[in-house]
């Protein structure tokens, strides 16, 4: 590639460079701002309660953080599993991993009762708590990921990138068994409580995570007027579909399990059939718009012109909602049925027993949400603009496989 | 954040080192010092210059044991500390800048989140039942405050 | 006061011990007041801390509690400070939960607090140990280091935690509450650490209802443990082998 050719977001425009900035920028602000309201008056102004005590914030936290895990795989595919194509997009799939997980614990912390006690969180650890090993596995992921994006991008330390992306690998999915444990673990409640969480979170993990590298590669390509590889975006929409696929089958299963336990019928009814809100979430959002749509969009032949905005953005920005929409499902839905303390009996109290959990995100929730995820995206586009995240495709070799493929 | 436990120890700790740099000091400076309310308290449980410097360290201690423990001896309980230093006027130790705890936090500018739970006025009437004392007697006489 | 479960210490007398006290107290500075009390009372002294020697239990009797009586919640309120509300964001330590049997239409009413399990998830999953058990088994949120992630509320099968939305003055001075932590019932250990019983407790034996008994299910003398061997009782959500220290007779 000749050297005149704009080759990365920074050497090129630098107006749209900062309007996208103010507009992230603006976007991280509105969170503060709701941080430093909720930080003086309480969670009374949330749609929390007593009874759906984690709420919208969490279900973008909770999105970025296995999003985050799930977009480092695209480097271990390179690294860890030797394909070239995946590792020239190595570092922007490390950088994602780091700007998304630090966007979805920044809301997590921003959330708390006390984020004045940060250090608290930081200093005494309950060994006991899978919480409190996220905690450690979040801290050791940035380390981790950190010392492999250097690898990767410092030539000297190249040969260290194969066992460092070995054990950023291992720690991802370390990770995402944790974080799907936070609800795994939880015997108290029907739509938690099952072993299949980990498992399921992770493979979610590598749909998200591979749906949002698509759509940051495919506007960073066309940013640049470049245009992707056939080849490249072929292999890469299978893998996707792959992914989706899986996660369909993990939504399934889980189902099929809950169906067949007599005591889990009632939570099974409520979410799949009379839950209102987290029935159409789950049918309309996530099993179809995020599962099924993005399935036949990403293997329905189309002409050449349609099919990059089909594989490389429509399909992964539908399974990006289709994501959002499994957490809420997961999250708040999980919480808003009720407990079943006496079974066999109707219950009442004053403190909302056996009823379904109300829950209406307010406008602080939206922005603390919503900062969270333009944390992210202002890391992104500042880290695109100042080093050279921009994948660089061999193009020999890739030609050399289009013509034995 | 403003309220990091140990930034505040820090604070505090400068704050009382300033407090008790030099007699001559208090005389130059007096002036500036906080006026404090002291409430009806006559004499400490401890030393006033130990209790300066180490105040944070016994009522942390003393909380620690209280709440996990179960230990519930009132030398140096923060509800003890309310009940003597409590401001005349405005029965608080935090309500307005002059009252005990606020004068000097205020004068070192460290923090205190401790009255976001705690009470900041002593119990408002002899609690409980009938014959029962505010604080049962068991409470008020420990080994620990024969020694006073 | 009257004192159902002590009838085996020698303070049994409830009269003659609070007669006691408050001599005490009047005499406080002259004679020495805590060795007498000392000889009288089966309370541990202030600087001994509570102790795996006991487990603090309660047993409900839902038979004799009353639907629509709620003199338990009134006084758990009054003693913690709490205002009352009960809206979906407003604490609640203690609650009464009707149950109708969806098969007989056999109607019930019982109070629900926390259950101060043996084996608590509320312990388990905290992050910062905030959440804790005292040796006396009795669950309580050190909000010292509580950091208000609200993951113990998940957690919680009974549903017996709450969390603080906005921020409180006045509080008691022996409860110690505010703004951005998780708070539950503490078995009123407060009142506990001075050997006297729960609010609710007192106020349910004092309404005549005698439907709560308290006291220390590993001392066999007890008053709770002898009725615990003579009738039949369960605990809430007994799938989960917590071993609550809460248990119900008549459910």
């Amino acid at each position: 590639m000749s050297n005149d050719f704009c080759t990365d977001l920074g050497q090129c425009r630098t107006k749209q460079f900062m309007t996208l900035l103010g507009i992230g920028g603006v976007v991280v602000l509105a969170g503060l701002y709701a941080f430093f309201t909720l930080e003086h008056h309480g969670h009374v102004l949330t749609g929390m309660n007593n009874q759906i005590v984690w709420g919208l914030p969490h279900v973008f936290a909770v999105f970025l953080i296995v999003a985050a895990s799930g977009a480092l795989n695209v480097a271990s595919i390179g690294s860890v599993f030797g394909k070239p194509m995946y590792k020239a997009r190595a570092p922007l799939s490390g950088m994602l991993a780091l700007a998304m997980l630090v966007g979805g614990l920044a809301i997590l912390v921003l959330d708390l009762g006390r984020p004045d006690r940060l250090v608290v969180a930081m200093t005494y650890y309950n060994f006991k708590s899978i919480f409190a090993w996220n905690m450690i596995f979040y801290n050791g992921f940035f380390a981790i990921v950190g010392l492999y994006l250097l690898t990767l991008m410092d030539r000297r330390l190249k040969l260290w990138s194969k066992p460092v992306g070995f054990i950023a690998f291992l720690w991802r999915l370390s990770l995402t068994t944790a974080t799907g444990s936070i609800f795994g673990f939880i015997v108290a409640r029907s739509g938690y409580n099952s072993a299949l969480m980990a498992p399921m979170f992770i493979i979610m993990s590598f749909a998200y995570g591979l749906a949002i590298f698509m759509v940051v590669q495919s506007s960073m390509y066309r940013w640049n007027g470049l245009r992707l590889d056939e080849n490249v975006r072929r292999r890469m929409k299978n893998l996707l579909a792959v992914f989706v696929g899986a996660s369909l089958y993990f939504t399934i299963v889980f189902h099929l399990t809950n169906l067949y336990f007599a005591k889990q019928w009632d939570y099974e009814r409520f979410i799949l059939l009379d839950g209102g809100m987290y029935t159409f979430l789950f049918w309309v959002v996530q099993v179809f718009l995020g599962g099924i749509v993005p399935i036949i969009l990403l293997f329905v032949p189309r002409s050449k012109d349609t099919e990059a905005m089909c594989f490389c953005f429509l399909a992964p920005s539908l399974v990006i909602l289709g994501g959002l929409a499994q957490m809420y499902v997961t999250i708040i839905g999980g919480q808003a049925f009720p407990m079943n303390m006496f079974p066999g009996h109707q219950v009442s109290s004053s403190f909302y027993d056996g009823v379904v959990g109300t829950y209406a995100p307010t406008v602080w929730e939206w922005m603390l949400g919503l900062g969270g995820v333009g944390i992210a995206f202002v890391a992104t586009v500042v880290a695109v603009r100042m080093f050279k995240f921009m994948p660089q495709d061999d193009f020999t070799e890739l030609q050399m496989r289009r013509s034995t493929d | 954040m403003a309220r990091l436990a140990n930034w505040l120890r820090l604070a505090v700790l400068a704050g009382a080192a300033a407090l008790m740099a030099a007699p001559s000091l208090e005389a130059v400076a007096g002036a500036d010092l906080p006026k404090l309310e002291r409430g009806k308290a006559e004499k400490c449980v401890e030393d006033t210059q130990f209790m300066r410097r180490n105040h944070m360290d016994l009522l942390k201690h003393h909380r620690d044991e209280t709440l996990r423990q179960g230990i519930r001896t009132t030398k140096h309980s923060l509800k003890k500390c309310v009940e003597c230093h409590a401001s005349e006027k405005t029965g608080s130790v935090a309500a307005s800048k002059d009252d005990f705890c606020a004068s000097c936090h205020s004068y070192a500018a460290v923090k205190l989140d401790c009255w976001d739970c705690h009470a900041t006025k002593p119990g408002k009437k002899p609690v409980q039942q009938a014959g029962q004392p505010a604080t049962s007697p068991l409470m008020a006489s420990t080994p620990m405050e024969g020694k006073q | 006061m009257s004192e159902p479960i002590k009838q085996d210490t020698p303070a049994a007398d409830g009269e003659r011990r609070t007669f006691l006290k408050a001599g005490a107290a009047v005499a406080g500075a002259v004679v020495a007041p805590g060795v007498l009390l000392y000889g009288v009372s089966q309370a541990r002294p202030p600087e001994e801390g509570a102790s795996s020697k006991q487990r603090w239990g309660l047993l409900i009797d839902t038979t004799k509690c009353g639907g629509g009586c709620h003199t338990c919640v009134d006084a758990c309120n009054a003693e913690n400070g709490l205002d009352g509300k009960t809206g979906p964001q407003d604490p609640q330590w203690i609650r009464k939960v009707d149950i109708k049997d969806l098969r007989t239409g056999y109607v019930q009413s019982l109070p629900m607090m926390c259950q101060h399990c043996e084996h608590p998830p509320c312990v388990d999953v905290c992050p910062t140990g905030a959440s804790m058990k005292r040796a006396d088994g009795i669950v309580l949120v050190d909000r010292h280091i509580c950091i208000g992630c609200r993951y113990c509320m998940m957690a919680c099968p009974y549903k017996a935690r709450s969390f603080v939305h906005e921020p409180l003055t006045d509080q008691n001075p022996e409860v110690p509450r505010g703004k951005g932590c998780v708070e539950s019932c503490t078995l009123c250990v407060q009142r506990v650490d001075r050997d006297e019983q729960p609010a609710c407790v007192e106020a349910c034996t004092a309404e005549g209802h005698q439907a709560m008994i308290f006291g220390d299910l590993k001392d066999p003398q007890s008053a709770i443990s002898q009725a615990l061997k003579s009738v039949d009782s369960v605990e809430v959500r007994a799938d989960l082998g917590l071993n609550t220290g809460v248990r119900y007779q008549g459910i």
